[in-house]
Parts: C-alpha cells; structure tokens; sequence
C-alpha cells in the first residue's frame, strides 16, 4: 500500500497515545485541562467522594466564568453562583489546582484566557467541560469539550479514552471582502453543511483566507465548530501562532521556547494528507451572515430574505422551518435586515477579544444605540477588560449608549441571571440561537461584532456594510 | 458507576424533530448547582413540555399516555446536539429514559450516554422513520424491545433492525464497566508516558504546586 501523508491531527493524537485500547480507541494524555465555576467543584468533589486525587494539579487550571453575574462589582450573582464560586476556590486550593479568581488578571471565559495566558499550545490536547473547548483549535491544539463523567476521569488520570474521529477539511479560499468577519466564515460553512454536517469529525480549517486571519480570528472559527456538529476544530500553527504566543505567562520562555516552536512547525498536515472529507468555501461569495431561527445551520447573508416554509416541498424542512420561524415570530420570505431588535449583546467565547471590541467600536463611535435597545458589552476576561480600558473602547461604547460589563459568559447562556426577557429579540456575538438559550421564550440572531453593533445602532437588524466605515 | 444494559422491552416515543440541542433537553439554570443531580426529571424538555403558566403541554407526546411511561425514545437527526451538560443525560435518566433511537447523536451528548448507562443506538433514518411510523400505528401501545448482547431492535410492527455499536462501548454498557477504575488500573502506563513526555515536549509540563491544604 502506497504510504500517504498524515493529516495534523494524527500527528497530534499519536503523540498523546498512552495505550492503544482498540483498533479504534486510544487512552489519551490530556495536556491541559481547564475547569470552571458551573462544573468544576462538582467534578472535584466527585473525585473525593472515590476517594480519589487530583492527577497532576499542575496541569489543571480554574476560572469563575459561567454562573458569575457580570454587573459592575458583580452585584447580582446569584445565592448559587455564589457558593458555586466559594467551592470552586475551596477545592482547587485543597487539590493544588490554580485558580484564576474574580478581579485577577487571568479570570475570565475559559476559552478566552487560555490563549491568552498560553496555557494553550499548538500540539496539545486540551479539555473541559464546556463545549465551546474547541476554540483552542485555533493555535493548532486538539482541543474539545468533554462531559461530567470524562471531566471526573481526567482529573483522576489525566488521560482519557477517546475514538479516533473522521477528519474534514475545509478550505476557505479567497480575499474576505470588507466587512466580512471570521463569524461570518463559520456561520457561513455551517449553512452549506448543516448543524451535522461535521459530527463524528475533527475539523481542520484551511486555505489561504484562514492564513490571512489573525489567531482571534481563527479562535472565532474554531470556536463554532461544534455548532457544526464536530467536537474539535483545528487550524495548523505558524507564524503569525507562534508570535500570538511568544511571551505569554504561560508559554514556554528561552531555550524551551525554541525547541517547542521547532516542534510546533512538524504540526502542519503534509502536503498529500488524505481527508475523508473535504468542504471549499468561496470566501469572496460570503457576506455578513445573520441566523434568522433556532439552529445555527439557519443562517442567511443580512442583504437575504428569511426562508418561505411554502416554497419547501420536503415535508421535514418545511415543518422544520415553519417551527423555528414561529418561536422566532417572523415572517417567511420577508428580508432579513430591518426587523426591530430590542437587545444586543456583544461577548461570549465566540467574540469577546479584543479585535471583537475593537471592530465593534468602530462601528459604534460617535453614534448612538437605536431607542428601546438595550446594548451590553462584555469583555472575554480581565486582561481583555484591562486592555479595551486602556486603549479607551470603554468610553467609546458608553458614549454611544452600550452597558460595559465585567468578563464572564453572560448571557451567551443565561446561567447568571442575565436574560433576554420572553419574547424580546436579540443580536447575539454569541454562538447558538437554541430555543431558549439566552432566556426561556428569548429569540436570539448570531452576527458578527460588527453586525451586531450596526444593529444596535439601527434599532434593527442592519448591514454594517452600509454604515460607512 | 453506569447500570448495566442489556435488554429493553419497552413503550417508546418518537420525538422526530431535527436538532433538538440539549438546552431543549434542560435548561442550564436546572443545572445551576452541586446538589442537581435526582431533581432533574421533572425538568427534561422543559420547554417543550410545559406551557408559559407552568401547565402541562398536553400536545407534548411525553405527557400523552402512553408515552408517559416511556423508557425509550425515538429521535430525530441530531438529537442532543450543543451543550457538553450531562445534565441532559441526567435529566432523561430520571425522566426514565434507557435508550434512544435515532440517524445521529450530538458527539458529546453520545459520550456522556454510555457514561450513564444509557443506550444510544444509531440506525438509518429510515428505519427510524418507520419505528416512528410503526409506534404512532398503535398510538403508543405496541412496545419497542431492544438487545445490545445481540445488537436487534424490535419494531411494534415485529420487523427486526440490526444496528452496530462500537464493541468496547457495547460491553462497557452490557457489564456496567467503570471508566475511572479500569484508567486507574493503567496508572503506571501513564506514568511512563509522562516520564518519557518530560524528555520530548518538557514545555507542556510543569512544577507540581504544593496545595495550600491537604484534602486528606
């Protein structure tokens, strides 16, 4: 049999194979593992009541984001969030477990400090209990979400049993148009092949559009792969990685940090790597993209009209339709832009980085949030509140009308209390528009930063592209 | 520690819906807690079963006889979709859910199925569509047997499905097989990786920290 190359993501799991358990199966080491306020205690003192320890403290790394009100001096934060938080700070003291804690640089949405620290690496593996964990994809790691039971497990054996999935790639090709984001890339790709389309695969996102991204950019894209069916999404390291990660706290320094990056450049998938799958998105095509139901698959470009279930023949799509558009309150074949939003929020582990609030604030400069909209802001973490502060985007959103918030997940899931009210609309930078999922009976549009700040502006649902700027 | 599974004769619900995520299946703020765990039941597809007032749906099939005594249910693609919170294969287990049919499974809901005890089965869409078919002929009453050891499911209708299933899943499920413990056994394999790990990617690996209290 001819030898073929090897995609990135068998070069990465190979060198996390402890034990080959099947033909299929591996017990995997786990690089990192990061814990939050919702699930962390939890899986820490399910490990003790077995009787068990932590495996290696010095792996494992905590952080309140979850269930954290995000008001000013976190006024808000529920009875339970609050004890959630006192038992994550007593457990990962009593395991050794560094915790990153409210007002200390480092706190923050899990998936946004772990770049920033450079906690996460290209190579490594990297879980949490937390779905969006496939961000960290973005730096070349191999990174996904893992449930109660494998958060228990890692902790006990910093290793888990893990399938070899499927690989896709998809290849974005082209020059972004203006005003087009890397939201906009994923929501787009999520369009094309369904809210299942990656399920049972690892993602490698490719091409020269994904190159041309900054690593924020390909943090977004990464981040969205689960609502893309896939549990992992990846974008091989390279230059532009390596100099995103160069000196941060946690990243290796001096010598290690040479040998690492010789390391890091074997990552890349070879050249006659086999997919079994492969996706090319035209990104010169893509414009800003804006989900008009209650799956992120149910996406239009802003200048398009919301789907006519009467126009669907198959029977499932159009009952599939017909449902989302009911929840949602809206009118097949009307246009998409235009419909009158009563909140925006600008955050989430999608887009709270600084580039998300720095291309939101460019939109909102010396304008005002529409009348009858509420606009929050919420920064991804501390270190990103700190920056945005000093460069004075604070005062740019406040002056135009946004709420500027503390760094949590807010109400990407309303776990804390921050809710869109039943019935009301919103445009989210977050990552799913599930039924419910910013408030029971909320409706909730994913856009971009930028979008989303348009429409802030506009009182509706707008297309930032014709804002002038 | 999941139960074993083995065989399920039992009334089954098809909920055929494309997509629904697991934030359908329980709301997050239902999970808001360390002590959640024997209160979820009462919460499982919360919002599809249960009006604004708080009143029962009573077009919701699960608070329909008699598929409010189901054990299984039969979905549409994507089930479990979203959200890594076993909580929703908690909620379902205390709704007393043991299994569930469908063309495709969200990954991580999939994982944390067989963590719990509970089987997941993935079978064409059409054979699901006809199992549908076949539950909604009888309007609930013609039960639904499944067998792992033998990998079969059993329509109303007596029309037999073979499925496939991963084998060392299928006898994790069959023997009630504990991840953690069987891990642990392998503890000294770890160690060596590791050992050998600090020699070949050293930047991964840190200086344990002493923990500021013992929890012993």
């Amino acid at each position: 049999m001819e030898k073929t190359g090897r995609t990135m993501l068998a070069k990465i799991w190979d060198q996390h194979v402890i034990a080959r358990l099947s033909e299929d199966t591996d017990l995997l080491h786990i690089d990192r593992h990061l814990l939050h306020d919702l699930g962390g205690s939890r899986g820490l003192l399910d490990l003790k009541s077995r009787g068990l320890k932590v495996h290696n403290p010095e792996l494992t790394f905590a952080t309140p984001d979850h269930a954290l009100s995000t008001a000013p001096g976190r006024a808000g934060t529920s009875k339970i969030g609050m004890e959630l938080l006192a038992a994550l700070r007593v457990e990962t003291a009593a395991s050794g477990i560094t915790l990153f804690d409210v007002d200390q640089p480092g706190q923050g949405i899990v998936h946004v400090i772990g770049p920033e620290l450079g906690l996460s690496l290209p190579g490594a593996t990297i879980v949490c209990g937390d779905s969006h964990t496939c961000t960290h994809g973005g730096l070349g790691a191999l990174a996904f979400g893992i449930g109660s039971s494998e958060l228990t497990h890692v902790l006990a054996t910093q290793a888990l049993i893990q399938k070899r999935p499927k690989t896709l790639r998809a290849r974005f090709e082209g020059k972004l148009p203006l005003g087009v984001t890397a939201k906009d890339m994923i929501l787009a790709l999520i369009g094309q092949i369904g809210a299942a389309g990656g399920t049972g695969y690892a993602v490698e996102y490719a091409g020269s559009a994904i190159r041309e991204l900054p690593i924020e950019g390909r943090l977004t894209i990464c981040n969205l792969s689960i609502e893309l069916g896939a549990k992992m999404g990846m974008v091989a390291p390279d230059e532009k990685t390596f100099e995103f990660l160069r000196g941060r706290p946690y990243a290796p320094q001096g010598e290690m940090w040479d040998l690492a990056v010789k390391a890091w450049r074997e990552l890349p998938s070879d050249p006659d790597a086999v997919f079994d799958r492969e996706v090319v998105i035209d990104v010169e095509k893509i414009i800003p993209q804006v989900t008009w139901g209650i799956s992120p698959e149910h996406v239009v470009g802003v200048d398009g009209v919301i789907p006519d279930p009467k126009a669907v023949d198959d029977p499932a799509r159009r009952a599939a339709i017909e449902t989302a558009l009911e929840y949602m309150g809206l009118q097949g074949g009307a246009p998409i832009a235009g419909t009158p939003v009563d909140w925006v929020f600008i955050g989430s582990c999608t887009n709270s980085r600084l580039s998300d609030l720095r291309a939101a604030a460019e939109v909102a400069r010396g304008r005002k949030v529409a009348a009858g909209v509420r606009a929050w802001v919420v920064p991804g973490s501390e270190n990103v509140k700190r920056e945005a502060v000093a460069e004075g985007l604070d005062k740019i959103f406040i002056e135009a009308g946004f709420e500027w918030r503390e760094p949590g997940c807010s109400m990407c899931l309303a776990a804390n209390g921050e809710v869109v009210a039943p019935g009301q609309r919103s445009v989210s930078t977050s990552n799913r528009n599930f039924v419910g999922r910013q408030g029971p009976r909320a409706r909730t549009h994913l856009a971009s930063p930028a979008s989303a700040a348009a429409s802030a502006i506009a009182g509706a649902i707008a297309d930032v592209r014709m804002m002038g700027r | 520690m999941p139960k074993p599974f083995d065989k399920l004769t039992a009334t089954a619900a098809p909920i055929m819906r494309a997509n629904i995520d697991t934030d359908v299946i329980i709301r997050i703020e239902r999970l808001v807690g360390n002590g959640v765990r024997g209160t979820l039941g009462k919460w499982a597809f919360g919002s599809l079963r249960y009006l604004a007032d708080g009143s029962e749906n009573p077009d919701f099939i699960l608070n329909r006889e008699p598929y409010r005594e189901a054990e299984i249910l039969v979905t549409g693609p994507n089930f479990g979709c979203g959200s890594s919170r076993e909580g929703a294969v908690w909620s379902l287990q205390e709704r007393g859910i043991r299994a569930i049919i469908g063309s495709g499974f969200g990954d991580i809901f999939f994982a944390n199925c067989f963590q719990n005890g509970i089987l997941p089965v993935i079978v064409d869409k059409a054979v699901v569509d006809q199992l549908a078919a076949d539950i909604e002929a009888t309007q609930g009453a013609g039960k639904v047997s499944i067998d792992l050891e033998a990998q079969t499911i059993v329509s109303p209708s007596g029309a037999r499905h073979a499925f496939e299933i991963d084998p060392r899943r299928r006898e994790g499920l069959l023997k009630g097989l504990d991840e953690v413990a069987l891990t642990l056994q392998r503890d000294l394999e770890i160690h060596a990786f590791q050992d050998a790990d600090r020699t070949a990617r050293p930047w991964i690996h840190f200086q344990k920290t002493p923990a500021s209290r013992t929890s012993a």
